[in-house]
């Protein structure tokens, strides 16, 4: 795999326009999905009890209902996990929600008994889920306005924005997809959007670093077609780069996610769609965006100087 | 000309971190803390509310419960507990490795407001008349249980007694308003809220008073122990609540560092099938960096959680994104015709800026994490600001001083097939 530029014949400023459709239609459905079907939100961010039960044989769900019928208890979802079934999730939403302490002791008490070991019981008030998804709201926004303000010290403002854009486009991605496939959105699904949100700014950048080196070392840049061509040199020279990056993150995130267990299943599943994402906005959406943003200001600013010299 | 002692220089280095990382890693991982969805245990987050009705919840009430709440984790003996106040009225409870959780709950949301009342309900002794850490367990003739609690004053009691002469004196546990003996003796002994009701036929003009309840041994034990813990000045409510047993606990660890195993494993293996040389010098500078990230995350009296192990997974990723940069770069150095030595000293030198635009960005978002988050997400953004920071060290420093070793001995000079570079690559200029 080598990516020289000069004998490679990749273009990737010539098809943006695909890559733009895509994307936008990507968005689209992204949208419609969120406000009809939703998100499968779990109890962080709603209420109710979510107990997690681990037993040395084969379970069934109607075994699980059974036990849990015998302290009066009635979940209003089981499911079973594991290789062999050997672990379920009960969860409490309506009838009884929020188990209460004494109901928590009683659980904890039956299947330690039953079971031989003692499951894992987490309880979430209204108010706290309610607390907890607002907390989750705001630390995304909060990152990337501290991510759009560095970047535009560092850089200049229309990479900032255009880094926003691809960031913003693959945090929807990953919402969009735990949509299609209803996987529970927890709180470490929340830190999987804010890694990828760093993930992808840092993939970005480095591609924007370059196109700046590039540029400084351009003698004249005219318009669309120059910037087109310093934009095209640098996406090659990082790919390489960009490519194996992607590949070691995504075996860390793939073992984790085949390897890991259920406990971090949902945020590996979601990394792994980030990180996929990631590598896609910043090759073809921010780059592109920036080309097109920034030739229409060397334009205006072509126009202007005419208009004076006039 | 070769200069052997550069490379000599590279082995005894080399030597020596595999020295130290090996004689002291299984110390450092033993002293981790664990967060308890690793090694079991619960967090409770209470909501404060006052006990009696007019009480204001302010910052004294607050901190006083945080003393009775730690004062009770001493009697279950958790090696590090962690109290903690958030917000005007909430404290967060967490206790990792409690073996009996059950327990360690009970005993620690109950009010434990001992009261002396009379029949008709009025107060007649409370908590505050009891002596600090008076109460024990004690034995009746028949081996019952019973529990002795001490008063400050002996007149006092005189006097209480004098008063429901001929009567009984009831004792409760948390008397909540609305509590009528009336009613409650009425009911069978199992569901009677009051403890017990001891008839009163002489003045008793003493401080040792003994509780004759039907208590089992535990029973009177955790009575006893709540006692002396002091009673809690409020009420606790719990709003939000997370327990993780210990057998589940530690299976999503070892899934999860055998996962962390596999996933470094390949990250190694496609590092050194593709950068060939530099890819060694990467295997070695990123073992020593998990090695150094536990290291200082143990300074730190951090805990680690699991999606911290996540984070130094994910970490491994990001450390190796330093290495690729420069990497990447001094290919290109090669590719446009420059010699080895000038090609490592370009490249490191402009990778630099790019490594550190893109880690700081990255801080960025895992402190906004830390501020916002939970535990378990703090344990992640800890872990991934830790790993970035370290990465620098390592990746930038720590591989820029090896390769340089090689480097600057010459022996690589005009080899640029070790770098992964193919000689028709090359720009002749």
């Amino acid at each position: 795999m080598n990516f020289n530029y000069g004998d490679s014949k990749l273009d990737f400023v010539k098809h943006r326009k695909k890559f733009f459709i895509f994307s936008g239609l990507l968005v689209i459905i992204g949208a419609i999905l969120l406000s009809t079907v939703g998100l499968n939100l779990g109890i962080d961010f709603e209420s109710g009890t979510k107990v997690e039960l681990l037993s040395n044989e084969s379970l069934t769900a109607e075994r699980v209902y059974e036990e849990f019928a015998k302290i009066g208890l009635t979940p209003d979802n089981v499911l079973l996990a594991g290789d062999r079934s050997e672990m379920a999730y009960a969860t409490f939403i309506d009838g009884e929600g929020v188990l209460s302490q004494a109901e928590i002791l009683q659980v904890q008490r039956h299947f330690n008994a039953s079971f031989g070991v003692e499951p894992n019981i987490s309880t979430v008030t209204p108010t706290i889920g309610r607390e907890l998804a607002r907390n989750a709201f705001y630390s995304v926004i909060f990152a990337a306005i501290g991510i759009v303000i560095y970047v535009t010290i560092r850089f200049e403002l229309l990479y900032g924005v255009a880094a926003i854009v691809a960031l913003l486009h693959d945090a929807f991605f990953i919402i969009t997809i735990f949509s299609i496939t209803q996987m529970e959105v927890n709180l470490p699904f929340i830190a999987a959007v804010l890694t990828i949100v760093g993930y992808s700014i840092n993939d970005t950048i480095v591609t924007f670093d370059r196109i700046r080196e590039n540029l400084s070392y351009e003698k004249k840049v005219r318009g669309f077609e120059d910037l087109a061509r310093v934009v095209n040199k640098s996406l090659i020279q990082t790919l390489a780069r960009s490519i194996n990056t992607v590949l070691t993150v995504v075996f860390a995130a793939a073992a984790l996610l085949i390897f890991g267990g259920e406990a971090i299943r949902t945020f590996a599943f979601a990394l792994l769609v980030g990180l996929v994402a990631g590598t896609y906005s910043s090759l073809f959406i921010a780059a592109q965006l920036w080309l097109v943003w920034k030739s229409k200001s060397l334009q205006k600013r072509r126009f202007k100087t005419a208009e004076n010299e006039a | 000309m070769v200069k052997k002692g550069r490379i000599v220089a590279f082995f005894l280095i080399v030597a020596l971190l595999a020295g130290l990382v090996v004689s002291t890693v299984m110390d450092v991982a033993k002293e981790i803390k664990l967060g308890l969805d690793l090694q079991g245990g619960f967090e409770v987050l209470y909501e404060v509310h006052p006990a009696h009705e007019g009480d204001v919840i302010d910052d004294d009430v607050l901190k006083s419960t945080v003393t009775a709440l730690n004062q009770r984790i001493n009697v279950i003996g958790v090696s590090e507990p962690n109290v903690s106040i958030e917000g005007d009225s909430r404290i967060r409870v967490q206790l990792a490795g409690v073996e009996d959780q059950q327990t360690a709950r009970e005993l620690l949301s109950t009010e434990a407001q001992l009261s002396f009342r009379d029949v008709n309900d009025n107060l007649m002794l409370d908590g505050a008349d009891l002596r600090q850490g008076g109460a024990s367990v004690t034995f009746s003739e028949a081996n019952q249980p019973w529990v002795g609690v001490t008063l400050n004053s002996a007149s006092q009691f005189a006097e209480v007694t004098r008063q429901v002469l001929n009567s009984q004196l009831v004792i409760w546990m948390d008397y909540e308003e609305g509590d009528s003996f009336m009613e409650e003796r009425l009911k069978p002994e199992s569901e009677q809220k009051f403890i017990s009701a001891p008839s009163v036929d002489q003045v008793l003009n003493t401080t040792n008073v003994v509780i004759r309840g039907t208590f089992t041994l535990e029973e009177a034990q955790f009575l006893a122990d709540v006692l002396n813990a002091g009673s809690l000045p409020v009420k606790l409510e719990e709003v939000y609540s997370n327990s993780v047993g210990a057998a589940l606990g530690e299976k999503a660890m070892e899934m999860t560092i055998y996962a962390g195993f596999i996933g470094v494993a390949l990250i190694f293996l496609y590092m050194l099938i593709y950068y060939r040389f530099m890819g060694i010098i990467a295997v070695i500078t990123l073992s020593f960096y998990i090695y150094l990230v536990l290291v200082i995350f143990n300074w730190m009296n951090a805990v680690l959680t699991l999606p911290g192990i996540a984070a130094l997974i994910l970490g491994v990723g990001m450390a190796v994104d330093a290495n690729i940069i420069t990497y990447e770069r001094i290919k290109d150095e090669l590719r446009t015709g420059k010699t080895t030595m000038s090609a490592f000293k370009a490249g490191s030198r402009r990778s630099l800026s790019t490594i550190l635009d893109a880690n700081i960005t990255t801080i960025l978002a895992a402190a906004v994490l830390f501020y916002f988050g939970t535990m378990a997400v703090q344990g992640f953004a800890v872990m991934l600001i830790v790993s970035i920071l370290t990465s620098f060290i390592t990746a930038v420093y720590g591989s820029r001083l090896l390769l340089g070793l090689w480097v600057n001995s010459r022996i690589l000079n005009k080899k640029p097939r070790m770098f992964g570079v193919k000689e028709s690559e090359i720009n002749e200029l």
